[in-house]
This record gives C-alpha cells, sequence and structure tokens, in this order.
C-alpha cells in the first residue's frame, strides 16, 4: 500500500497474558498497521494467537500492554461504553459461526445494529437492510429464520449484519470455516470486494491458504508474535 | 429502549411454556396476595369500625392525668420537696362547670358533644341482683353522640324525652332478669338512695356484658340518685372525622386540663395488635410471592444460560453490559406484569367467593367475610409481585450483562 493510504487501525505492542498459575501469553508484542481499502489476512497454525490478536484488534479484549487506535483514537484508554459505542459504529465482526439470533429473522438481525444506534427511522432501518441482504443475494431469503437458512446463507446475513451501520473496519474470524468450498468462495469474494470497493478494512483470520493468498497483505503468527511467513509455508503453519 | 424489551419478548415468546408456568406463579401468587390482604383489611376495617362506633371518639373524664402539684412545689420548682401526712381533700367529684367546658369544645368544628353522668346502681328484681352503670344523659342531645340508637331493638332514644322516669336496658338484662318493655325496674344507689324507672326501650349491641350491665337513663334522675346535682362526670364527643380524634383530644385536654381520651389511646393494644397482626399477614402472603420470583428467576436464567453466545454477539455488536441487564430486567418486569394483569381479576373472583361466606356466630346475626376492595390493595399486591419479579431477574441479569464475549467466542470456536 501507499504511504498516503490514510491509517484507520494502529496496534502497538500487543501483549495480552491470561493471569493463572501458569501464566499464558496469548499474543506477545504484535503491532500491526491498516489503513482504508485494505484487505489482510492472519494466518497461523492453530493456537497460534490469530483469534486472539483479531479480540484484541476488534476492542473485544482489553490488552495486557500496548494501544490500539482507531482512526487515531487510543482505544485502550476507553471505558467499556466508549468501546462498545466504537464497535457499535466503527467495526463490524464475522465469526465462524454465524451467531444469527435465532428468534429473530434474517432482516431483523441485520436490522438489529441499526436499531441500537437509532440512527434513522425504523422505516429507513428496514429498507437499508433489505438493500444490504440484496446485495448479498439473499433478497429472497429476508424473512426466513435463520433456521430456514443454509450455512452459506447465514454467513451471508451476518456479514449484512458486521455491515449494518457501514463500519470503517470489518474483522473476520474464519468466516468460511463452516462452509462449503462454493459459499467459502462466494463469501471471500464478498469480504474482498467490501475492502477494495468501499473504503473499508477487512482483517479476516483463516487457515484456508487460498483465502489468504487473495488478501493484499498476509500476518503471520506463530506463537503469539508476528513473523514474516517463510516462503512454501501454507497458512496453516504446516510445510506446503 | 424499544429495542431491549423487543428482544425480551422475543426471548419469552419463544419459551412459551416456560413463561407460562413462571406467569402462572406469579398471577396466583398475586390473587393470593390480593384475596388474603383485602380480607385481613377488610377485617381489621370492619373492627375499627365497630371500635370507634360503639363508643364515643372522645371521652373526657373528670380526672387529670397528672396529680395535682402542692403548692409548695409550685414554689420551688426543681427542689426536693419532701411533705409528710397529706390528707386528700374530700370534694364532690365531677366537671366543675361542665356546661362551660361543653360550650368551649362545641366551638371546635366537626363535632358533637354531650355531658354524661354516670354512676353505679343495684337492680334487684326477682330475688336477683345485678350491679348496673348508670348512664346519665341529656335525651335531647344525646342522637349523633352516643351509637347506642343504631342498636335499638326496641324503640328510640327518644322515648326518654317523653318520659322523664324512663330507662333503657339491654336486651340481655331484659332476658336475665326475665323483663319485658314497660316493666318498672327499681334501682339503688350507692348513696341509698332509690328510684323507680319504666323500661321504655331497648338496645342490643351484641356485646354480652355491655348489653348487660348499661342501662340509660336522663341525666337529672341520676344527679339525684347519687346526690350531684348540676354535675356531669363525663363529656362524650363524637367527631365528623374520627381518625382526628386523637389530635382533638390532645388540644382538648390541653385547653382544659381534664383527661380527654381518644379512641386510638383507649384502644391503643388493639391496634398495636392490629399491626402485628398485618405485619405477620404481608410475610405470609409474602411468601407466596417469593416463590413465584424462584420461578421467573427459574427462567431468566435459563435464558441467560441459553443465550450466552447472543450475549457475546450483541456486545461485539456494540450493546453495552447495560442494555445487556435491561433486556433482563425487562423480561423480569414483563412477566411480573402479565402475572399482575392475570393475577388481580384471578383476586377479584376469589374475593367475590370468599365475599359469599356467611358466619353464624352463635347468638348474632349471620355475618359476610368482610372484604376490602379498596384500591391500595391492589396497588400493595402489584407492587409486591412487581418487586420480587424485578428482583428475580435481578440476579440472572447481572450475570448476563457480564458476560465477557471473548470468553464465550474463544470456547465456541
Amino acid at each position: 500500500m501507499s504511504a498516503a493510504t490514510p491509517l484507520l487501525l494502529e496496534a502497538e505492542h500487543l501483549t495480552r497474558t491470561l493471569e493463572g498459575d501458569i501464566p499464558v501469553t496469548l499474543v506477545r508484542d504484535a503491532s500491526v498497521t491498516v489503513g482504508i481499502g485494505e484487505f489482510v489476512s492472519v494466518t497461523g497454525p492453530s493456537g497460534s494467537g490469530k483469534s486472539s490478536l483479531l479480540y484484541l484488534l476488534g476492542l473485544l479484549d482489553t490488552p495486557t500492554s500496548g494501544i490500539v487506535k482507531i482512526e487515531g483514537v487510543d482505544a485502550t484508554a476507553l471505558d467499556e461504553n466508549s468501546c462498545a459505542a466504537l464497535r457499535l459504529e466503527k467495526l463490524g465482526f464475522v465469526f465462524q459461526s454465524h451467531f444469527l439470533l435465532p428468534e429473530f429473522t434474517a432482516l431483523e438481525n441485520v436490522m438489529l445494529p441499526m436499531r441500537h444506534l437509532g440512527q434513522y427511522p425504523d422505516k429507513i432501518i428496514q429498507e437499508k437492510a433489505f438493500a444490504l441482504l440484496d446485495d448479498l443475494g439473499l433478497g429472497d431469503h429476508a424473512r426466513k429464520h435463520p433456521k430456514q437458512l443454509s450455512g452459506g446463507q447465514s454467513q451471508r446475513v451476518a456479514i449484512a449484519r458486521a455491515l449494518a451501520n457501514d463500519p470503517l473496519l470489518i474483522l473476520a474470524d474464519e468466516p468460511t470455516g463452516n462452509l462449503d468450498s462454493a459459499s467459502s468462495a462466494l463469501v471471500q469474494g464478498i469480504l474482498k470486494d467490501l475492502a477494495h470497493g468501499h473504503d473499508r478494512a477487512v482483517i479476516a483470520v483463516t487457515h484456508d491458504p487460498a483465502f489468504a493468498a487473495q488478501a493484499d497483505r498476509r500476518i503471520h503468527i506463530i506463537d503469539g508474535a508476528i513473523v514474516t511467513p517463510p516462503e512454501g509455508v501454507s497458512p496453516d503453519g504446516n510445510e506446503a | 429502549m424499544r429495542l431491549m424489551i423487543a428482544i425480551a419478548l422475543r426471548h419469552i415468546l419463544a419459551r412459551k411454556r416456560q413463561s407460562i408456568v413462571s406467569l402462572l406463579g406469579i398471577m396466583i401468587g398475586v390473587a393470593f396476595f390480593l384475596a388474603i390482604s383485602s380480607i385481613m383489611q377488610g377485617s381489621q376495617k370492619d373492627f375499627i369500625r365497630r371500635l370507634v362506633d360503639n363508643a364515643p371518639h372522645i371521652t373526657v373524664s373528670d380526672t387529670y392525668r397528672n396529680p395535682a402539684k402542692q403548692p409548695l412545689e409550685i414554689l420551688h420548682p426543681g427542689a426536693i420537696v419532701e411533705i409528710r401526712n397529706v390528707k386528700p381533700q374530700t370534694e364532690t367529684r365531677g366537671l366543675r362547670g361542665y356546661r362551660q367546658i361543653l360550650e368551649m369544645i362545641r366551638t371546635i368544628p366537626g363535632l358533637r358533644a354531650s355531658a354524661v353522668l354516670t354512676g353505679q346502681a343495684l337492680l334487684s328484681f326477682a330475688g336477683k341482683d345485678v350491679n348496673i352503670v348508670l348512664n346519665g344523659m341529656i335525651p335531647t342531645e344525646i342522637q349523633g353522640i352516643t351509637t347506642i340508637d343504631e342498636h335499638m331493638a326496641h324503640g328510640t332514644v327518644d322515648d326518654l324525652i317523653a318520659n322523664r322516669d324512663g330507662v333503657i336496658v339491654g336486651t340481655e338484662l331484659m332476658r336475665t332478669m326475665s323483663l319485658d318493655i314497660g316493666d318498672n325496674i327499681t334501682l339503688a344507689a350507692a348513696t341509698g338512695q332509690v328510684r323507680t324507672f319504666k323500661i321504655v326501650a331497648a338496645f342490643r349491641t351484641g356485646r354480652a356484658d355491655y348489653d348487660l350491665t348499661q342501662v340509660f337513663v336522663d341525666i337529672k334522675r341520676v344527679q339525684a340518685m347519687m346526690d350531684r346535682p348540676n354535675r356531669a362526670n363525663t363529656i362524650i364527643i363524637n367527631l365528623d372525622d374520627p381518625q382526628a380524634a386523637l389530635d382533638v383530644a390532645r388540644s382538648i385536654e390541653n385547653r382544659i386540663g381534664y383527661k380527654a381520651v381518644s379512641w386510638q389511646e383507649s384502644s391503643e393494644d388493639i391496634l398495636n395488635t392490629l399491626m402485628i397482626r398485618n405485619i405477620i399477614m404481608y410475610t405470609v402472603v409474602s411468601a407466596v410471592l417469593v416463590v413465584a420470583a424462584f420461578g421467573i428467576y427459574n427462567i431468566i436464567s435459563t435464558i441467560v444460560m441459553e443465550k450466552l453466545r447472543d450475549i457475546a454477539i450483541l456486545k461485539s455488536m456494540g450493546f453495552r453490559a447495560g442494555d445487556i441487564k435491561r433486556i433482563f430486567l425487562v423480561q423480569g418486569f414483563l412477566l411480573g406484569l402479565a402475572g399482575i394483569v392475570t393475577g388481580l381479576p384471578l383476586g377479584c373472583v376469589l374475593m367475590l367467593g370468599l365475599g359469599q361466606i356467611t358466619f353464624r356466630p352463635p347468638g348474632m346475626e349471620p355475618l359476610k367475610m368482610p372484604i376490602d376492595w379498596s384500591a391500595p390493595q391492589f396497588l400493595i399486591a402489584s407492587a409486591f409481585a412487581m418487586g420480587a419479579a424485578v428482583m428475580a431477574s435481578w440476579l440472572p441479569a447481572r450475570k448476563g450483562a457480564a458476560v465477557l464475549p471473548v470468553n464465550i467466542l474463544r470456547g465456541g470456536q
């Protein structure tokens, strides 16, 4: 990326240690910067701290040391409610499981973050939510409940929900982990398109080499520390 | 907040059976609370009404609350004074200047007052003796002050005006002494004077000893029998607002010096007993609601446990801990509200049913269960139910709010 790209996320020297009889360090001195329009993948072997890093970047977890800045604002200095407000407005999450609320229809699930933000009247929120689902090819399924949807459809609803408040940064944790290859390819395409076409950044944790290869940049983690990915090593850390 | 209510509602509706069971608990709790507390309050109000009605609201008697001070004590206030061989003065008992006192009392608005002279007398008839209390009253004034005219079995109080030598007796006395209306009875006072009265009317209050021992005659006759001309020893006062008796009695006593006792003061022990009874009653009926609240606690903590992932995702979406807490508190509130809305009508049905029950105490008219239908009963039952429901949801709500999304997401993948 060119140096002119405005920085969206800056994380400096993040360390996360779980206290206990034997302290476990999940993330070790990790520094990450992500600019607008970037699609970054995070790879590494199982248990290397990929997800933990993502949670720290997404303000879901508090680092033991180090800081996370979102658009230049030090989020680690904010209280819980301010972090929640930041997540609501600027961040969108997609997880391996879709985590849709089962009591609500696909459309209502997408409307949830918008209604919580309360920026628009309900009618407009509904229109926007429908448009998001329609963009992801789910216009016909908007009124269905999550259990009536396939895994790929649910994951696309989850992506639509992550996009609801037009976030700057999408954080995806193994978004294709539970999907078949066709759905997986579809979701990958959507995420890539989100970063490149909509002035957003996407950070995706994955151990799918094909997915990681589509990213603009790859962050490889081993034992919680960011390393330069050696050539010929697949994203899950095994020799290719 | 609307969103939290919507989410709360969906959670409850998704568990209809469980929700209905916990709602039934609150409903039955509210119904019983309402029915029992309205009976207790009803009987208490009934009891207090009898207490208030059966005796004058305020009785001014010819005694002082504190004994009169010796002149020496007044001269040396605060000093230790010892006086030996004090002989009490013998004086004609009674309220001094009762007419002036009456006039003064009657200047207070909202009350009726009349003077009474009471004394002991012995009724001998057919070889039987009964100690009776002679109530000498002014028949023209007594209407609306004593409640005896509400309990007349034969005749009226006005019969005393027509016949100055008449007497009103209780039915119990008539039964004991085999008397009838129109009979003459002879009363002997402690002074030795004997007079004959004609029974002109009879009353029945239902309290056997009162109906046996109290008789009512013209005050003039009692004054003569007791050798206390132009004296009265009691002023009885009836108020428009019985609850004001305590204050009115105090102000009368401050102005005239004689002891003025309100009905509250003379039945303080009974009122205290009633209060203890209320505390016990509310404790017991609250227990019903506390048990019902466990139902609510149960369903909401089940929802919280089942919804840990939803809570995590909502938090990652930007819901604050307070928002999550509100979702579950709203559930408790909604269940409580539904329990109240259904429980109050059920309680009314119970109250109607209980109101039909008729008692037949021996020797008395049949009594219906007194039920208090006043708004406070409904409000108290609702407030207790709502309190229990919200308290029951507060613990799981707090637990739900404290969920750290990271812990759930880590475990969930």
